[in-house]
């Protein structure tokens, strides 16, 4: 590992372990008996077994693409706070898709599901990218708006069109519609009695990192990740190069908008029966994929072992509910999430006192 | 008996030493220039010694006493102050509000600007600085923020002060009138270490002068009995010659045709135009040189020709072709090259590696792409190509990160991408600032070169020696006017500055 990168996993070390230790105050201000035990439980809960792993990929499948999602943007220096209804649009689209085009053979239909939500992100995306072009709008604000817009507009559609009115939520997809799972049910999987539990980790994970790693490509390998990163880092610089920067601002966020709509997608078309609910909150995932993409220092690599590490706190945090509240869990995983926003400043202190200490010999 | 000595100092970077043994003293009450060649190790040693950067090996002395300085708080404690080759001011803040920042007084919680305001109203009168310290800091002019700074040190009561190259932001005026704040300082008591480039000034208020190269102290000398010469030769190793030879211009056929630019000034000064029927040419084989006072529309005239600003009426014939609404992308294509004035805003991309910047308009080239992806080992040739060819210096080639290199070799960067590139027209605005002599020289040389294989150079300097000795033709602008059009070898240096300050004027038409 080069110097840099050993510094980087270092201050990500420290600044969750720093994170760990405010979260169990938290925990033991609330209740001081099974606070241990239940930092114990975060711990270990997501590494417990096989079928475990499997649901800490499985949840990190969405938040790894949101995560892409809003390090790609912030590459290009803008902030896409959007993911979220971005998320909603692409999970909307990829349900429709899964519940009623049977027409369309099944394997293509699970590709053009994923496809169409993609291309929805993008649209969804492209309208902060716009603003920001061509009317300077600043996309924090407008993506803000398209949240709300992208969540009301997708929860009135699933109500309008792909609705079970038994369970107050999206209908369940055709079986057929449902993202393979590869054969991942018979490594990641709990024995119980004579049995197995199985995760319902599927080929999502494997997408999820692909596009990691096409992402990486594109910004490192690249003419065009060249231009882009050089919008991102000096806008003047880009102007007098001859940079359209107007054109790789608008590309930038429909790119950022299509990695969360396939998290959207990727979301809703696994076979644990995960529907969209139809109450009138932003989707957390989009704003998950902030701290995932910050913990993963922005670096598309990083951020498929950050989207890892925050799905196993989440995965942990949710088995602490009958001693904690879920607002309280909810409460220590974004404290030690918040913690991790740190990480830059924690590495160029360390980077400091490395160089202290070189200077003293 | 020393107020500052830096015995033995060695400070490394990643693949170089920038500072390797270097003992340094200043006595007080002297002018001690430092000089050394582009990546010398000069911007590194002061920063040692105002805490930003910590040794490896050797100490600091002040008074006789050794000191530890580990961060510009512990310099400020023992009375020594910076002002920094890049300024560090906050722009929507006051002058006033700039310069107590971080030693205000407060009262419960409350600001207490009264008494600074009488100091710093004092302080300026003192020092005849011409300043109006209710104005935010991003509405005054460079020279002016740079007085700002020299405030802060006063505010603080240094008695040391360290300049980096102040004088390579500054007009010639200002630079005069910086010399003889130096010289009233040092006669206040004040101790002062100077960087520059400009043997002039050294020669003009320096009492001593050390010489850097490669990181290493190669002497330290008195300035009065060491002449420009000598201490160029320290410097570089080599004769330098300070004066160039070149042959008359064989002048060719038009290649750019400027036709009635005209531009608005910014509304509030209205009736004030940034450029005002601006017509002329530049033909093959000429160094049009575009001299004047700063900001009386070099920049607006740049800008408009490079296509980085729009303006309101008028026409830009290139080569032939009609670039007036041209994409900047576009002119590039055609052959305009542009060393920006300002280099870290317009020319380099920090935070891209030497090699990247060596590419910023051609990336997309055959040479550099192929099927949308960047040919990684081509560019990393080209990069080293340049590195040779230009001298630039630095601690990893080609992969060295571009904020981490020092400031005349970011330069030397820019030089090279856009004199490589072979264009039919180089516009270079102040393409030497910050270097030392030896690269004056070279580039100099390859402006002349340019000029010989038929190219045209559009030069805008605000250095007059350079204007008189580079170019073939002089334009003087004005207020947004050209007010000469006159050849260097039929003008004298004064009739040069009656032009450039309004005094005299010619009818001017290009035909
Ligand atoms: N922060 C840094 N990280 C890595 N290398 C550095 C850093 N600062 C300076 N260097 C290297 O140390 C050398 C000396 O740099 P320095 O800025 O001191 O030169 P200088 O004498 O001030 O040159 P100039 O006249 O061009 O300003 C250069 O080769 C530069 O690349
Ligand atoms: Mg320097």
């Amino acid at each position: 590992m080069s110097r840099d990168g050993l510094l980087s996993f270092l201050s990500s070390i420290l600044v969750i372990i720093a994170g760990l230790l405010v979260g169990l105050i938290v925990l033991l201000v609330s209740n001081a008996e099974q606070a241990l035990p239940a930092v114990q439980t975060i711990l270990t809960f997501g590494v417990d077994n096989m079928r475990n792993v499997g649901d800490v990929l499985l949840r990190a499948t969405p938040i790894i693409l949101t995560g892409l999602s809003v390090a790609f943007a912030f590459k290009t220096g803008l902030f896409n706070i959007g993911a979220s209804g971005q998320f909603m649009l692409g999970g909307f689209v990829s349900i429709m898709i899964g519940v009623h085009a049977l027409a369309i053979p099944a394997p293509l239909r699970i590709i053009f599901a994923l496809l169409a939500a993609a291309l929805t992100g993008a649209l969804w995306g492209a309208i902060p990218g716009l603003l920001k072009a061509y009317r300077n709008v600043h996309e924090v604000i407008s993506s803000i708006m398209t949240n709300y817009i992208g969540m009301f507009f997708a929860v009135y559609l699933i109500q309008e069109f792909a609705f079970d009115q038994g369970r107050g939520t999206s209908a369940h997809l055709h079986p057929t519609s449902t993202l393979p799972r590869m054969g991942f049910q018979n490594i990641f999987r709990e024995p119980v009695g004579a049995a197995f539990r199985e995760s319902h980790v599927n080929v999502g994970i494997v997408i999820a990192i692909i596009l990691a790693i096409v992402i990486y490509i594109i910004l490192e390998k690249t003419t065009f990740g060249y231009e882009l990163k050089a919008c991102g880092f000096n806008q003047d610089a880009a102007k007098y190069a001859g940079i359209n920067q107007k054109r790789n601002i608008v590309f930038s966020m429909m790119i950022s908008g299509s990695l969360a709509g396939i998290a959207g997608a990727l979301n809703f078309m696994g076979t644990t029966g995960l529907s969209m609910s139809v109450v009138e909150t932003l989707a957390m995932e989009g704003f998950t994929g902030i701290s995932v993409a910050f913990l993963g220092l922005n670096h598309p690599i990083g951020i498929i072992f950050s989207g890892i590490f925050v799905s196993y706190l989440q995965l942990g945090g949710a088995r602490l509910q009958p001693h904690f509240s879920a607002e309280l869990v909810e409460t220590v995983i974004a404290v030690i999430i918040y913690f991790c926003a740190f990480v830059f400043v924690v590495k160029s202190m360390i980077g400091k006192v490395i160089k202290k200490k070189d200077g003293g010999n | 008996m020393y107020i500052i000595e830096m015995r033995n100092i060695t400070k490394e970077f990643p693949g170089i030493i920038a500072n390797d043994d270097i003992t340094l003293q200043l006595k007080k009450n002297e002018i001690h220039a430092l000089l050394g060649e582009n990546g010398a190790g000069k911007s590194t040693l002061m920063s040692v010694l105002f805490g930003l950067y910590k040794q490896e090996k050797g100490s600091i002395y002040k008074d006789e006493k050794e000191v530890s300085i580990t961060g510009p708080g512990d310099a400020n404690r023992l009375g020594i102050g910076m002002v920094h080759q890049h300024f560090k001011l906050v722009h929507n803040f006051t002058v006033l509000e700039n310069i107590v920042l971080g030693v205000e007084t407060t009262k419960g919680g409350v600001l207490q600007m009264k008494e600074a305001r009488e100091k710093v109203l004092a302080l300026s009168k003192k020092y005849g600085f011409d300043i109006d310290i209710d104005k935010e800091v991003r509405h005054i002019s460079v020279g002016m923020q740079q007085r700002v700074e020299i405030l802060k040190m006063l505010y603080r009561d240094n008695e040391i002060l360290i300049f980096d190259e102040p004088t390579a932001v500054l007009t010639p005026q200002e630079i005069d009138a910086l010399m003889k704040t130096m010289k009233d300082m040092a006669a206040e008591g004040k101790s002062i270490l100077f960087i520059t480039h400009k043997l002039d000034e050294i020669k003009h208020v320096a009492d001593r002068c050390s010489v850097l190269r490669k990181g290493k102290m190669i002497g330290t000398v008195d300035v009065s009995e060491t002449s420009k010469e000598t201490m160029s030769e320290m410097m570089v190793g080599r004769k330098v010659s300070l004066s160039l030879d070149k042959q008359d211009a064989k002048v060719g056929n038009t290649i750019l045709k400027v036709r009635g630019l005209c531009q608005k000034g910014n509304t509030g000064k209205v009736g004030k135009d940034k450029l005002k029927n601006i017509s002329f040419d530049v033909k093959e084989g000429e160094i049009l040189c575009i001299a004047g006072i700063e900001g009386n529309g070099q920049t607006d005239l740049v800008y408009a020709l490079a296509g980085l600003e729009s303006f309101d009426s008028g026409e830009i014939i290139m080569d032939g072709q009609d670039i007036t609404r041209a994409k900047i992308r576009k002119r590039t294509e055609l052959g305009i090259s542009h060393i920006p004035e300002d280099r870290h805003k317009h020319g380099l991309v920090l935070d891209y590696s030497l090699a990247y910047n060596t590419i910023l308009q051609t990336y997309y080239t055959k040479d550099f792409q192929s099927k949308g992806f960047l040919k990684r080992k081509s560019i990393l040739d080209y990069a080293k190509k340049m590195i040779e060819r230009f001298d630039i210096r630095s601690g990893q080639g080609a992969e060295t990160v571009t904020r981490s290199m020092s400031g005349g070799n970011q330069q030397k960067i820019i030089l090279a991408r856009e004199i490589d590139r072979d264009p039919k027209l180089l516009i270079a605005v102040q393409p030497t600032r910050g270097l030392d002599v030896g690269a004056i020289e070279y580039i100099h040389k390859q402006l002349l070169a340019q000029r010989d294989s038929g190219k045209a150079v559009l030069l805008v300097s605000l250095e007059l020696e350079e204007v008189m000795n580079v170019s073939d033709r002089i334009l003087v602008m004005y207020e947004g006017e050209i007010v000469a059009d006159v050849n260097p070898k039929n003008v004298t240096f004064q009739e040069l500055g009656l032009y450039m300050s309004g005094a005299k004027r010619d009818e001017v038409k290009a035909e």
